[in-house]
């Protein structure tokens, strides 16, 4: 598994690549990217976080995918800093076996990134910021894992 | 104990962390709030609304009634909103 943070943008490509070959029985790949997008005039976002406590909390709920379903990689990389939009903010990538288990892992981590991964983000319009709200959908999309 | 701050938490009181002995008394992160609450009027903003803030003790999310010890590090910061 690959978890990181980082300033600069990432693969796509390469990532997918870098997953497929570490496993044979892969049988099919699920990414999900996050981008930024233009929300009411927003001109920018910039993503701080908590070092340490990211990596861990990202690390234990891969680990968590990992025992829900028979995944054969996963891939997570969150950006950080100033982003424009229409830049990559999150990549998820997961592979499997079959479909199924790397489309449910893939939500199921993404759901969780938005609600336990340490980051804020603030949002800049013109000259004025703002810190974005957690949301009351994120939290029930998370929640809905626990009920299974 | 180490203290970080984060966020809109960080900001407005224009620190991001510092070391502290743990305070007389303080046995629980909501113990720690309250103290730090205390300070001044800054300090008290921030800390005086638990409800819009969520904590973490040695990198792990937490409920406000964890105990802390003099060796932990304590995180203040808003619900979270990356991805």
């Amino acid at each position: 598994m690959t978890i990181r943070v980082q300033r600069e943008d990432f693969d796509i490509a390469a990532e997918v690549d870098a997953l497929k070959r570490a496993s044979n029985a892969t049988g099919g790949v699920v990414t999900f990217i996050g981008v930024v997008r233009d929300n009411d005039g927003l001109s920018s976002l910039t993503l701080e976080h908590y070092p340490g406590m990211t990596e861990r909390e990202i690390g234990a709920h891969v680990a968590e995918a990992k025992s829900r379903w028979p995944l054969t990689g996963v891939t997570v990389i969150h950006r950080i800093g100033r982003l424009q939009v229409g830049d990559n903010i999150v990549l998820v990538a997961v592979t499997s076996a079959h479909r199924q288990a790397a489309f449910a892992a893939a939500e199921f981590l993404m759901d969780y990134v938005k609600t336990r991964a340490p980051f804020w983000k603030q949002e800049q319009r013109g000259d004025s910021t703002k810190w974005v709200n957690s949301t009351e959908q994120d939290q029930e999309a998370a929640i809905r894992w626990l009920k299974d | 104990m180490t203290v970080l701050y984060f966020a809109w938490a960080r900001q407005k009181l224009g620190v991001s962390g510092e070391r502290l002995e743990l305070p007389a008394g303080v046995r629980s992160v909501r113990d720690l709030a309250s103290h730090l609450s205390n300070r001044n009027a800054t300090w008290s903003d921030v800390f005086s609304d638990l409800s819009s803030l969520r904590t973490a003790v040695n990198q792990e999310h937490v409920s406000w009634d964890a105990p802390i010890t003099a060796n932990d590090e304590i995180a203040f910061f808003p619900p979270v909103t990356g991805g």
